[in-house]
């Protein structure tokens, strides 16, 4: 049985990058649990810097951040595919599960259901340099998702891609992640790439990071759609007015 | 292109070249009248295998089987060495500079040594091989674990795998085209390492290996065969440099373009 999904707090967190960069100063946000955050903010303002932190890439310089439970299981989807060039797509989404000593058979059944979930099963056996793009960022996705996370954290990950494949897999994305018990946490510069998939989206300010304002989303049903319907243009306009202050303030 | 024809293009450049050179070789010594202590001709050279091929290819036989166990000690101790200086920054800070002693200490000098400490024979051979071949693979190892893609240690990071496992599923694949790199390097130098090895510590007689061949014939001024010995001993060296080549293809033809 999976264990609950974690809630995330995180108290008076700052962070320096040498005496000239602010990176995050006294920053508090709440992850609950079970739900999918997603956070806005300008180019540089820090927001990759937060999710490091929550992932353990970065140590902060004051503050805490408490996990409830404690030690949840983290999958992490970077920017970047970030696959292994001489393993194919099964080899690389079974890696973590390498690493974790999960014994062949279980692995088998765990890598195949992954791929399939990502539609990959007829390229399952190719290496990443005859992948395209999308292909390539699918499989990072069934990497992050094989483990069978609690704590999904996703650094802008369908950001390098062309708009008709991004928005075509944060459709699949929204549905591999909704009837997982996982809590979520996306940074993305993408306004309607916020609203379409999370619970609620935290607009940050200009570096240092600081949040600004807090919108909850409550769509029933995510699908193309959502995307034509009058509610998403009018939350769009809220977030990008809020998002725009934020970037006139600092100027 | 078929495998066969890709082979026969990258081969008959240099096979004509070789080709040009004798017939000039062959000139040069006919028409200029060089006497063949001094330099043989070509034919000469290959009149000299045919002469005793028993003696000249037992003794290409023997150094084989020093190179290759030089080579196979240099190819095994310089990744295990290159891996530990990786793993351990102090190591690497405080061993790789002495390392490089190896590359610069001059092996004709301490070849007599290694008499000293392993007896004359096949293990002072061997050493010599493994000595003057080993500073590639250790500087290729620890140059292809140093470049590995940061993004992806991170990712090892992230899903808690420990020095060892991030070294074998990530480091080691990773500085595989470094590794061999420096492998055919010492492919080369571990042939040169046996000769040299072979010049002071090699047995001579029916059993003499080619450093050995060498040294007896150039007392006897039997420069013919002297230079029957070096060619069999170059083609060792080609031999095992593409028998790495060939290794090193095989393993990175699917990802790495070096091999593409």
């Amino acid at each position: 049985m999976d264990s609950p999904a974690p809630g995330v707090t995180l108290r008076d967190i700052s962070k320096r990058f040498g005496p000239q960069i602010e990176a995050v100063a006294n920053l508090n946000l709440e992850l609950p649990p079970g739900r999918f955050t997603a956070l806005l903010g300008p180019t540089g303002c820090g927001k990759t810097t937060v999710l490091r932190m929550i992932g353990g890439l970065e140590t902060p310089d004051r503050g805490t951040i408490e996990f409830t439970p404690p030690s949840p299981a983290v999958g992490y989807c970077f920017q970047e595919p970030r696959l292994l060039p001489w393993r194919d797509v099964q080899g690389n989404v079974s890696l973590p599960l390498e690493l974790a000593r999960v014994d062949r058979t279980q692995r088998s059944q765990a890598v195949d259901s992954a791929i399939k979930l990502v539609q990959l099963t007829d390229a399952a056996n190719r290496l990443p340099g005859a992948l395209s793009g999308g292909m390539r960022m699918r499989t990072a996705l069934a990497r992050t998702l094989v483990s069978r996370p609690q704590l999904l954290l996703l650094d802008e990950p369908f950001g390098a891609l062309d708009e008709v494949t991004r928005l075509q897999l944060d459709e699949e994305l929204a549905g591999l992640i909704r009837n997982r018990n996982v809590t979520a946490l996306l940074v993305t510069h993408s306004i309607t790439e916020a609203i379409f998939l999370a619970d609620q989206v935290i607009v940050l300010s200009s570096r240092p990071a600081a949040v600004m304002k807090r919108f909850e989303i409550d769509f029933p049903v995510r699908d193309a759609k959502l995307r034509t319907t009058s509610e998403f243009a009018s939350l769009t306009g809220q977030v990008y007015a809020t998002l725009q202050a934020g970037m006139e303030n600092r100027a | 292109m078929s495998t066969i024809g890709r082979a026969w293009y990258a081969i008959w450049p240099p096979l004509l070249i070789i080709v040009l050179l004798l017939s000039l070789w062959q000139l040069a010594v006919v028409l200029l009248g060089i006497p063949e202590f001094l330099l043989p001709a070509p034919l000469k050279i290959a009149a000299a295998i045919g002469r005793d091929p028993t003696r000249l290819f037992t003794a290409a036989g023997r150094t084989a089987i020093a190179m290759l166990l030089g080579f196979a000690c240099s190819a095994t101790l310089g990744v295990l060495v290159g891996s530990g200086l990786s793993l351990v920054p102090l190591a690497r800070r405080g061993i790789y500079p002495l390392t490089l002693l190896l590359q610069m200490v001059p092996l004709v000098a301490i070849a007599p040594m290694l008499v000293v400490w392993f007896g004359y024979g096949k293990p002072s051979v061997i050493a010599a091989a493994c000595i003057v071949s080993i500073f590639p693979v250790i500087a290729g190892t620890l140059d292809g674990l140093q470049s590995v893609d940061p993004g992806l240690r991170e990712l090892f990071r992230i899903y808690g795998a420990g020095r060892i496992r991030t070294w074998w599923l990530l480091g080691f694949p990773a500085a595989l085209p470094s590794i061999f790199t420096g492998l055919r390097i010492a492919a080369g130098l571990s042939v040169i390492g046996a000769i040299v090895g072979e010049f002071v510590g090699a047995f001579g007689g029916d059993r003499a290996p080619l450093g050995a061949v060498i040294t007896s014939a150039l007392r006897q001024n039997h420069t013919d065969v002297v230079f029957a010995a070096i060619v069999l001993a170059a083609m060792l060296g080609f031999l095992l440099f593409g028998v790495v080549n060939l290794v090193g293809w095989a393993s990175l033809r699917r990802w790495h373009a070096s091999a593409q």
